[in-house]
């Protein structure tokens, strides 16, 4: 299978022991029956406490390594850990720690939403049935659903049903939460929500795995990112990191331009650019503050220097070699 | 939570699930749609026979078994209420619920909810199956109630005349009727595991209804080939008409247990395959 986009350079990957991992994958990866390869040999590291925003365009392997974390369907190669518990042996003592939103809210359209979430609470045999009620009324509230809690799951809107399936997450407490495109359908408000429900659960310790093909939602709230591009996880990293390397650039305001451009040449700065009145080249992970120094000492006179972190949108573009939005 | 708190929860997570999957199979209006309509079968016998009864020459000649004691006795409605509805009406709904069993929740996409709660995959086999003989029972008995209450409405009652000549009082021909409504829901069984294993196979719950029903029409229609009677005893529908036998005195037992073994064997069999399938699979829905 030839791949027009060379993988680009991953970011860093995390050195992490197992008991610091929220999930753990060497080398996983799923071919479906009909030979088409969805996720190719990914090594994912989640730290524990992490919000991990897992992005990448439609298409790019997100969901079915999702499914292959839940134990939906088994990998035909690799080995992943949850919680630093080897799956999917050890599904029946992990998962019950662990709320998942999968591909989108799931419930049985003719039940009320209420009536769906005492459903998969009565099949949940790590909780206290005598809590059931309290449980659910709890989570309802907590995503805002309270008040069409009594109304069939058929008449909610797609909003409501994603709060509905965040709800269901909810309905104990865990160490663990796989959303999966949690802000799909929701408004700007409800968007917001999520964000401040994601930020709340992660300072009560959870880890948080969130995946998206929206950056501007994972920007805000995560710590670490991993990227998913053609079933390949192409990087992965904390948030910082990630801007820092891959394309910040210095942008140097002057009147002599010819000067500074010899001086950031001279650092070894690539993508040089000269304008009438700025210089700009690729900082990367090299310090601002040398750039400053030598161009003081070398004299040229400077009237500005910014360092311009990339928008994420444009890393994840040169990183998955399209837009976000592309169907591969 | 302790270690003792996970053990209360887990002594009672079994009867809930079990509970919940009951309330789930009769708080379904269609299902309920279909109690009522089998409820109305024995209403529309009973209505015909009694109708037609009163038309003098047409009494007696043809028609199912028992059909020419209902009119001395309504109890006999309930018998030939099950004779007529056993071999299509009950195949069909039990057809219907067992079809919709992993079907219906692979269509909505609840199946990988309750698969990530988690539940695994052979409780929920073990609990929709359940479910399903619950409500091969439930339809049973409501064809016999339905039955026993039209019977008793438009026809005479009394000491029941059995099969074998002898006569028995009321109320032990009416524990009659509980046997024969049993035996019937078990023979259910057949249907509802060949259904359970069908609804394992796709999403479509409609296209797992459709094809348990066929296959069930397909082995009654082989039972009704006398050139292949080599086959029938072990052809699940053979035993379905045995009922009458436990409306004879003493009880001929030998049908029955053939009949009940016979059904034994496709669960077993039907019950793998569905472990075997359902066990293995992704699931992408």
């Amino acid at each position: 299978m030839t791949d027009p986009h060379p993988t680009p350079e991953v970011v860093s990957a995390l050195a992490l022991a197992d008991d610091e991992t929220a999930i753990r994958s060497t080398g996983l990866t799923k071919q479906f029956p009909g030979g088409q390869v969805a996720v190719k040999g990914i090594d994912l590291s989640v730290p524990r406490g992490a919000v991990f925003g897992f992005l990448g365009p439609n298409g790019s392997g997100k969901t079915t390594t999702i499914r292959m974390l839940l134990g939906l369907i088994s990998p035909t190669a690799g080995s992943f850990a949850v919680l630093g518990r080897t799956m999917p042996e050890s599904a029946r003592d992990v998962l019950p720690r662990v709320g998942a939103l999968v591909e989108g809210p799931a419930f049985y359209p003719y039940l009320s939403g209420r009536a769906n979430l005492i459903r998969l609470d009565a099949a949940d045999r790590s909780v206290d049935a005598r809590t059931s009620r309290a449980r659910v009324d709890a989570a309802l509230e907590r995503v805002g659903l309270s008040a069409a809690a009594e109304k069939r799951y058929r008449a909610y809107s797609l909003g409501m049903r994603q709060r509905l399936g965040l709800a269901s997450a909810l309905l104990r407490p865990r160490d663990l939460l796989v959303l999966d495109e949690p802000t799909n359908g929701l408004d700007p408000q409800g968007t917001r929500e999520v964000r401040t429900l994601v930020r709340e659960l992660a300072s009560d310790g959870a880890t948080v795995f969130v995946s998206s093909h929206l950056l501007s939602e994972v920007e805000q709230v995560c710590t670490h990112v991993g990227v998913m591009s053609r079933g390949r996880l192409v990087s992965q990293g904390t948030l910082d990191a990630l801007r820092d390397v891959t394309t910040a650039r210095v942008r140097v305001v002057t009147a002599d331009t010819t000067r500074a451009a010899e001086v950031v040449r001279g650092l070894g700065l690539a993508d040089v650019a000269v304008t009438a009145d700025h210089v700009t080249a690729t900082l990367g992970a090299f310090a601002s503050e040398r750039v400053t120094e030598e161009l003081v000492r070398a004299g040229v006179g400077v009237r500005e220097l910014v360092v311009e972190r990339p928008d994420l949108e444009d890393v994840f573009v040169s990183l998955t070699g399209e837009g976000f939005d592309v169907e591969q | 939570m302790s270690s003792s708190d996970v053990a209360i929860a887990g002594r009672s997570w079994r009867a809930r699930f079990l509970a919940s999957e009951l309330r789930l199979v009769f708080t379904r209006r269609r299902n309920l749609a279909m109690l009522a309509v089998l409820a109305g079968a024995p209403l529309l016998l009973g209505l015909a026979i009694r109708l037609s009864t009163r038309r003098p020459g047409n009494g007696g000649g043809g028609g199912p078994a028992f059909i020419g004691q209902i009119t001395s006795n309504g109890l006999f409605l309930a018998f030939t209420s099950l004779v007529v509805t056993l071999p299509l009406f009950l195949p069909l709904v039990v057809s219907v619920v067992s079809g919709e069993a992993v079907a219906g929740e692979a269509s909505s996409g609840t199946l990988r909810s309750l698969l990530v709660v988690p539940v695994g995959r052979t409780r929920l086999l073990v609990v929709k199956f359940a479910g399903i003989i619950a409500y091969a029972f439930a339809a049973t008995l409501v064809v016999g109630l339905s039955a026993i209450v039209v019977g008793f409405a438009l026809f005479p009652t009394g000491p029941v005349t059995l099969l074998s000549g002898d006569t028995i009082p009321l109320s032990a021909a009416l524990v009659r009727v509980l046997f024969v409504a049993l035996y019937v829901a078990a023979m259910l069984a057949g249907v509802a595991a060949i259904g359970l294993f069908v609804s394992t196979l796709t999403e479509v719950p409609l296209a797992a209804m459709a094809t348990t029903a066929i296959l069930v029409v397909i082995i009654e229609i082989l039972g009704a080939i006398p050139q292949i009677s080599q086959i029938h005893p072990y052809l699940m529908t053979t035993g379905w008409l045995s009922f009458g036998d436990l409306v004879r005195d003493p009880i001929a037992y030998n049908n029955i247990v053939q009949g009940l073994l016979v059904t034994g064997a496709y669960v077993v069999v039907f019950g793998s395959m569905a472990w075997a399938r359902f066990t293995s699979r992704d699931i992408t829905s």
